[in-house]
Protein backbone atom coordinates (compact mmCIF):
# COMPACT_ATOMS: atom_id res chain seq x y z
CA UNK A 1 0.00 0.00 0.00
CA UNK A 2 1.57 3.50 -1.05
CA UNK A 3 2.12 5.41 1.97
CA UNK A 4 0.23 8.56 2.93
CA UNK A 5 2.06 11.20 1.60
CA UNK A 6 3.55 14.23 3.76
CA UNK A 7 2.79 17.69 3.63
CA UNK A 8 3.85 20.77 5.73
CA UNK A 9 3.18 21.04 9.70
CA UNK A 10 2.36 24.77 7.81
CA UNK A 11 2.12 28.00 10.01
CA UNK A 12 -0.69 27.58 12.80
CA UNK A 13 0.45 24.21 15.18
CA UNK A 14 1.65 26.45 18.07
CA UNK A 15 -1.72 25.93 19.63
CA UNK A 16 -1.88 22.24 19.11
CA UNK A 17 0.93 20.32 19.43
CA UNK A 18 3.02 21.56 22.27
CA UNK A 19 2.21 20.33 25.70
CA UNK A 20 3.45 20.73 29.16
CA UNK A 21 7.01 20.56 30.09
CA UNK A 22 7.39 19.37 26.47
CA UNK A 23 11.29 19.92 26.05
CA UNK A 24 12.04 18.42 28.92
CA UNK A 25 12.98 14.41 28.09
CA UNK A 26 13.43 13.55 31.70
CA UNK A 27 11.06 13.28 34.93
CA UNK A 28 11.03 16.35 37.15
CA UNK A 29 13.90 16.19 39.82
CA UNK A 30 16.14 14.38 37.47
CA UNK A 31 19.91 15.07 38.21
CA UNK A 32 22.64 14.64 35.26
CA UNK A 33 20.56 16.40 32.87
CA UNK A 34 22.03 18.04 29.89
CA UNK A 35 20.50 20.64 28.10
CA UNK A 36 20.66 21.51 24.56
CA UNK A 37 20.09 24.40 22.77
CA UNK A 38 20.52 25.39 19.24
CA UNK A 39 18.50 27.83 16.34
CA UNK A 40 17.01 26.71 13.38
CA UNK A 41 17.99 29.12 10.62
CA UNK A 42 17.25 28.97 6.77
CA UNK A 43 18.94 29.96 3.66
CA UNK A 44 19.25 33.73 4.12
CA UNK A 45 20.58 32.73 7.88
CA UNK A 46 17.37 33.88 9.39
CA UNK A 47 15.74 32.62 12.69
CA UNK A 48 12.51 30.40 11.56
CA UNK A 49 10.42 30.97 14.29
CA UNK A 50 8.07 28.64 13.32
CA UNK A 51 9.93 25.23 13.51
CA UNK A 52 9.01 22.27 15.55
CA UNK A 53 11.34 19.93 16.70
CA UNK A 54 11.39 16.30 18.16
CA UNK A 55 14.33 14.63 19.47
CA UNK A 56 13.95 11.07 20.45
CA UNK A 57 16.35 8.26 22.39
CA UNK A 58 15.45 4.90 23.54
CA UNK A 59 12.98 5.86 26.41
CA UNK A 60 13.85 9.74 25.70
CA UNK A 61 11.04 11.88 23.69
CA UNK A 62 10.51 15.39 23.80
CA UNK A 63 9.34 18.35 21.37
CA UNK A 64 9.84 22.60 21.04
CA UNK A 65 8.96 24.68 19.24
CA UNK A 66 10.82 27.73 18.22
CA UNK A 67 10.31 30.98 19.44
CA UNK A 68 10.83 34.74 18.19
CA UNK A 69 14.57 34.11 17.28
CA UNK A 70 14.65 30.73 16.10
CA UNK A 71 15.55 29.67 19.34
CA UNK A 72 14.93 25.75 20.78
CA UNK A 73 16.20 23.89 24.08
CA UNK A 74 15.67 20.28 25.48
CA UNK A 75 16.73 18.57 28.90
CA UNK A 76 17.54 15.14 28.46
CA UNK A 77 19.86 12.43 29.94
CA UNK A 78 22.87 11.94 28.44
CA UNK A 79 21.71 9.37 25.38
CA UNK A 80 22.92 5.53 25.92
CA UNK A 81 23.74 5.57 22.34
CA UNK A 82 26.14 8.20 20.70
CA UNK A 83 23.23 10.32 19.54
CA UNK A 84 19.65 11.96 19.86
CA UNK A 85 17.73 11.48 16.62
CA UNK A 86 16.38 14.72 15.42
CA UNK A 87 13.01 15.59 13.61
CA UNK A 88 12.45 19.14 12.16
CA UNK A 89 9.10 20.06 11.15
CA UNK A 90 8.54 23.91 9.68
CA UNK A 91 6.20 25.71 7.55
CA UNK A 92 7.95 25.29 3.71
CA UNK A 93 8.92 22.00 4.45
CA UNK A 94 6.50 19.72 2.87
CA UNK A 95 8.44 17.13 4.18
CA UNK A 96 10.05 16.26 7.64
CA UNK A 97 13.77 16.20 7.88
CA UNK A 98 15.40 13.31 9.53
CA UNK A 99 19.10 13.94 11.13
CA UNK A 100 20.70 13.35 14.37
CA UNK A 101 22.52 15.31 17.54
CA UNK A 102 26.02 13.77 18.37
CA UNK A 103 27.59 14.19 21.68
CA UNK A 104 31.28 15.65 21.58
CA UNK A 105 33.69 13.10 21.22
CA UNK A 106 31.30 10.28 20.50
CA UNK A 107 31.38 8.95 16.94
CA UNK A 108 29.86 5.78 14.76
CA UNK A 109 29.42 3.85 11.42
CA UNK A 110 27.17 6.51 10.24
CA UNK A 111 28.65 9.58 11.34
CA UNK A 112 31.87 8.04 9.86
CA UNK A 113 30.46 7.53 6.67
CA UNK A 114 28.86 11.39 6.28
CA UNK A 115 31.53 13.53 4.25
CA UNK A 116 34.41 14.96 6.46
CA UNK A 117 33.18 18.22 5.46
CA UNK A 118 30.17 18.22 6.61
CA UNK A 119 30.84 15.66 9.55
CA UNK A 120 30.41 18.42 11.79
CA UNK A 121 27.34 20.04 11.22
CA UNK A 122 26.11 16.60 13.42
CA UNK A 123 27.72 17.16 16.95
CA UNK A 124 26.64 19.39 19.09
CA UNK A 125 29.37 21.39 21.25
CA UNK A 126 29.96 21.87 24.51
CA UNK A 127 29.50 25.82 25.37
CA UNK A 128 29.67 26.42 29.14
CA UNK A 129 27.26 24.45 30.73
CA UNK A 130 25.11 23.42 27.72
CA UNK A 131 25.11 21.78 24.18
CA UNK A 132 24.90 23.74 21.25
CA UNK A 133 23.13 22.69 18.60
CA UNK A 134 22.05 24.61 15.57
CA UNK A 135 20.55 23.42 12.21
CA UNK A 136 20.57 24.93 9.21
CA UNK A 137 18.70 24.08 6.15
CA UNK A 138 20.77 25.72 3.16
CA UNK A 139 24.03 27.18 3.05
CA UNK A 140 27.54 26.17 3.30
CA UNK A 141 26.99 24.78 7.12
CA UNK A 142 23.63 23.25 5.51
CA UNK A 143 22.86 20.23 8.52
CA UNK A 144 23.19 16.67 7.02
CA UNK A 145 19.46 15.21 6.95
CA UNK A 146 19.24 11.36 6.30
CA UNK A 147 16.43 9.85 3.74
CA UNK A 148 15.10 6.53 3.23
CA UNK A 149 16.42 4.98 0.27
CA UNK B 1 10.60 1.26 -3.71
CA UNK B 2 11.34 4.45 -6.08
CA UNK B 3 7.89 4.23 -6.21
CA UNK B 4 6.70 5.04 -2.95
CA UNK B 5 8.32 8.56 -3.53
CA UNK B 6 6.48 9.25 -6.64
CA UNK B 7 4.09 9.95 -4.08
CA UNK B 8 5.89 12.68 -1.95
CA UNK B 9 6.04 16.18 -2.63
CA UNK B 10 9.85 17.39 -3.28
CA UNK B 11 11.35 19.78 -0.83
CA UNK B 12 11.74 22.40 -3.20
CA UNK B 13 8.31 23.60 -4.75
CA UNK B 14 8.49 26.79 -5.95
CA UNK B 15 5.19 27.34 -6.71
CA UNK B 16 5.03 26.74 -2.88
CA UNK B 17 7.42 30.30 -1.72
CA UNK B 18 8.35 28.94 1.63
CA UNK B 19 10.46 26.56 0.12
CA UNK B 20 12.63 28.71 -1.36
CA UNK B 21 14.78 29.11 1.77
CA UNK B 22 14.03 26.41 3.41
CA UNK B 23 14.64 23.06 0.95
CA UNK B 24 17.84 21.72 1.68
CA UNK B 25 20.27 21.99 -1.25
CA UNK B 26 22.48 18.73 -0.56
CA UNK B 27 21.39 15.77 -1.45
CA UNK B 28 20.06 13.94 1.68
CA UNK B 29 22.17 11.08 2.91
CA UNK B 30 20.29 7.97 2.23
CA UNK B 31 20.26 5.59 5.36
CA UNK B 32 18.97 2.12 4.49
CA UNK B 33 15.38 2.33 5.05
CA UNK B 34 15.92 -1.03 7.75
CA UNK B 35 17.81 1.43 9.67
CA UNK B 36 14.39 3.58 9.88
CA UNK B 37 12.24 0.95 9.73
CA UNK B 38 13.81 -0.49 13.19
CA UNK B 39 15.06 2.41 14.61
CA UNK B 40 12.49 2.45 17.31
CA UNK B 41 9.83 5.41 17.16
CA UNK B 42 9.60 8.05 19.42
CA UNK B 43 7.95 7.39 22.92
CA UNK B 44 4.83 9.61 23.07
CA UNK B 45 3.25 8.80 26.21
CA UNK B 46 4.02 11.95 27.71
CA UNK B 47 1.92 13.51 25.47
CA UNK B 48 -1.59 13.61 27.94
CA UNK B 49 -4.39 11.79 25.75
CA UNK B 50 -7.91 11.88 27.36
CA UNK B 51 -11.05 10.36 25.84
CA UNK B 52 -12.74 13.52 25.35
CA UNK B 53 -10.06 14.91 23.56
CA UNK B 54 -11.03 13.28 20.03
CA UNK B 55 -14.22 15.12 20.12
CA UNK B 56 -13.55 19.15 19.41
CA UNK B 57 -17.31 20.25 19.32
CA UNK B 58 -17.42 19.82 23.35
CA UNK B 59 -14.31 21.77 24.71
CA UNK B 60 -16.16 24.82 25.76
CA UNK B 61 -19.32 25.78 27.29
CA UNK B 62 -21.28 25.52 23.90
CA UNK B 63 -21.30 24.16 20.58
CA UNK B 64 -19.25 25.47 18.07
CA UNK B 65 -20.43 27.15 14.72
CA UNK B 66 -20.22 25.65 11.88
CA UNK B 67 -20.99 22.01 10.20
CA UNK B 68 -20.79 19.21 12.90
CA UNK B 69 -18.75 16.39 11.27
CA UNK B 70 -17.00 13.24 11.93
CA UNK B 71 -13.69 11.95 10.32
CA UNK B 72 -12.85 8.15 10.54
CA UNK B 73 -10.42 5.86 8.86
CA UNK B 74 -8.30 3.12 9.80
CA UNK B 75 -4.22 3.39 10.02
CA UNK B 76 -2.49 0.67 8.16
CA UNK B 77 0.99 0.01 7.48
CA UNK B 78 2.38 -0.54 3.67
CA UNK B 79 1.69 -3.98 4.26
CA UNK B 80 -1.97 -3.32 5.05
CA UNK B 81 -1.44 -4.52 9.10
CA UNK B 82 -3.47 -2.49 11.81
CA UNK B 83 -1.53 0.42 13.01
CA UNK B 84 -2.54 -0.08 16.53
CA UNK B 85 -2.57 2.21 19.87
CA UNK B 86 -0.46 4.94 17.78
CA UNK B 87 -1.20 8.79 18.61
CA UNK B 88 -2.83 10.77 16.38
CA UNK B 89 -3.38 14.93 16.91
CA UNK B 90 -5.16 17.20 14.84
CA UNK B 91 -5.51 20.83 14.48
CA UNK B 92 -7.58 23.26 12.12
CA UNK B 93 -9.46 26.37 11.35
CA UNK B 94 -12.78 27.31 12.63
CA UNK B 95 -15.94 27.17 10.49
CA UNK B 96 -14.70 30.49 9.40
CA UNK B 97 -11.45 29.75 8.58
CA UNK B 98 -9.80 31.74 11.32
CA UNK B 99 -6.95 29.66 13.16
CA UNK B 100 -6.75 30.58 17.41
CA UNK B 101 -3.13 30.67 17.52
CA UNK B 102 -1.90 33.97 17.65
CA UNK B 103 -0.05 33.76 14.41
CA UNK B 104 -2.91 33.56 12.59
CA UNK B 105 -3.96 37.35 11.39
CA UNK B 106 -7.03 36.97 9.50
CA UNK B 107 -10.04 38.80 9.74
CA UNK B 108 -12.52 36.28 10.36
CA UNK B 109 -14.45 35.65 13.60
CA UNK B 110 -13.03 33.66 16.68
CA UNK B 111 -14.90 30.92 17.64
CA UNK B 112 -15.45 31.02 21.58
CA UNK B 113 -16.59 27.56 21.86
CA UNK B 114 -13.63 25.88 19.50
CA UNK B 115 -9.96 25.97 19.86
CA UNK B 116 -9.59 23.20 16.96
CA UNK B 117 -7.12 20.73 18.29
CA UNK B 118 -7.22 17.19 19.63
CA UNK B 119 -6.07 13.88 20.17
CA UNK B 120 -6.60 10.07 19.92
CA UNK B 121 -5.14 6.64 20.25
CA UNK B 122 -5.70 4.05 17.56
CA UNK B 123 -7.94 0.72 18.60
CA UNK B 124 -7.34 -2.72 18.39
CA UNK B 125 -8.12 -2.33 14.59
CA UNK B 126 -5.89 0.33 13.57
CA UNK B 127 -8.95 2.93 13.39
CA UNK B 128 -9.56 6.67 14.87
CA UNK B 129 -12.71 8.67 15.22
CA UNK B 130 -12.73 12.64 15.65
CA UNK B 131 -15.85 14.92 15.67
CA UNK B 132 -15.02 18.33 14.79
CA UNK B 133 -16.70 21.02 12.37
CA UNK B 134 -15.55 21.42 8.93
CA UNK B 135 -12.95 24.10 8.85
CA UNK B 136 -13.33 27.05 6.83
CA UNK B 137 -11.20 28.14 3.91
CA UNK B 138 -9.12 31.02 4.70
CA UNK B 139 -6.55 33.40 2.71
CA UNK B 140 -2.56 33.21 2.84
CA UNK B 141 -0.32 35.69 1.24
CA UNK B 142 1.57 33.22 -0.92
CA UNK B 143 0.53 34.51 -4.21
CA UNK B 144 -2.27 36.94 -5.33
CA UNK B 145 -5.83 35.80 -4.28
CA UNK B 146 -4.14 32.64 -2.78
CA UNK B 147 -6.74 30.87 -0.71
CA UNK B 148 -6.25 27.14 1.24
CA UNK B 149 -8.79 24.81 0.93
CA UNK B 150 -10.35 23.52 3.64
CA UNK B 151 -8.01 20.68 5.54
CA UNK B 152 -7.51 19.48 8.72
CA UNK B 153 -3.88 18.71 10.21
CA UNK B 154 -2.64 15.31 10.93
CA UNK B 155 0.18 14.57 13.13
CA UNK B 156 0.95 10.50 13.66
CA UNK B 157 3.43 8.88 15.33
CA UNK B 158 3.48 5.15 14.22
CA UNK B 159 6.27 2.41 15.75
CA UNK B 160 9.26 3.71 13.96
CA UNK B 161 10.97 6.32 13.13
CA UNK B 162 10.27 5.84 9.71
CA UNK B 163 7.28 5.71 10.35
CA UNK B 164 6.29 8.81 11.70
CA UNK B 165 3.87 11.79 9.34
CA UNK B 166 2.77 14.97 9.64
CA UNK B 167 0.36 15.59 6.81
CA UNK B 168 -3.13 17.41 5.92
CA UNK B 169 -6.53 15.91 4.77
CA UNK B 170 -8.77 18.00 2.22
CA UNK B 171 -12.37 17.23 1.56
CA UNK B 172 -12.90 15.61 -2.12
CA UNK B 173 -14.38 17.91 -4.41
CA UNK B 174 -13.74 21.76 -2.80
CA UNK B 175 -13.09 23.93 -5.43
CA UNK B 176 -9.90 25.45 -4.20
CA UNK B 177 -7.96 22.12 -4.34
CA UNK B 178 -7.07 22.51 -8.35
CA UNK B 179 -5.49 26.40 -7.04
CA UNK B 180 -3.59 24.95 -3.94
CA UNK B 181 0.34 24.52 -4.47
CA UNK B 182 0.72 22.78 -0.76
CA UNK B 183 -1.87 20.19 -2.12
CA UNK B 184 -0.65 20.35 -5.66
CA UNK B 185 3.30 20.00 -4.67
CA UNK B 186 2.67 15.99 -5.17
CA UNK B 187 3.36 15.49 -8.42
CA UNK B 188 1.15 12.34 -9.04
CA UNK B 189 -3.07 12.71 -8.88
CA UNK B 190 -2.59 9.42 -7.65
CA UNK B 191 -0.73 10.83 -4.48
CA UNK B 192 -2.99 13.63 -4.20
CA UNK B 193 -6.11 11.51 -4.07
CA UNK B 194 -4.60 9.88 -1.53
CA UNK B 195 -5.10 13.16 0.97
CA UNK B 196 -8.85 13.33 -0.20
CA UNK B 197 -11.55 12.40 2.98
CA UNK B 198 -14.57 11.03 1.13
CA UNK B 199 -18.00 12.07 2.23
CA UNK B 200 -19.61 8.44 3.54
CA UNK B 201 -23.51 8.19 4.06
CA UNK B 202 -22.65 5.32 6.53
CA UNK B 203 -21.10 6.89 8.43
CA UNK B 204 -23.09 10.03 8.90
CA UNK B 205 -25.27 10.03 11.77
CA UNK B 206 -29.06 11.10 11.33
CA UNK B 207 -30.03 14.62 12.25
CA UNK B 208 -27.02 14.87 13.69
CA UNK B 209 -23.21 15.08 11.81
CA UNK B 210 -21.90 14.31 8.29
CA UNK B 211 -19.58 11.27 7.83
CA UNK B 212 -16.26 11.41 5.94
CA UNK B 213 -13.61 8.49 5.57
CA UNK B 214 -10.26 8.95 5.35
CA UNK B 215 -7.76 6.32 5.67
CA UNK B 216 -4.01 6.84 6.37
CA UNK B 217 -1.16 4.17 5.69
CA UNK B 218 2.12 5.02 7.40
CA UNK B 219 5.67 3.53 5.87
CA UNK B 220 7.18 0.86 6.87
CA UNK B 221 6.34 -3.18 7.27
CA UNK B 222 5.97 -3.88 4.01
CA UNK B 223 8.19 -6.54 3.41
CA UNK B 224 8.88 -7.60 6.52
CA UNK B 225 7.58 -7.72 9.64
CA UNK B 226 8.31 -5.44 12.24
CA UNK B 227 7.98 -5.11 15.94
CA UNK B 228 4.83 -3.13 17.37
CA UNK B 229 5.59 -0.22 19.63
Amino acid sequence: MTPTPSQTIGPFFGFALPFADDATAVPSGSTDTLRIEGQVLDGAGDPMPDALLEISENEQFARCRTDAEGAFHFIVHKPDEAFFNVTVFARGLLRHLNTRMYLPGQEDAVLSSVDPKRRHTLVAQLEGESLRFDVRLQGPDETVFFAID
Amino acid sequence: MASELEFEPPYLFPDYRATELRAPQQQLVKLPREWFHQARGPVFGRIPVRQEDADLTTQHAGAPLGERIIITGRVTDSGGRAVRNTLIEVWQANAAGRYIDPVDDHPAPLDPNFTGAGRCLTDDEGVYRFVTVKPGAYPWRNHANAWRPAHVHFSLFGPSLGSRLVTQMYFAGDPLIPHDPILNSIPDERGRSLLMARFDLDTTIPEWALGYRWDIVLRGGGATPMEQG
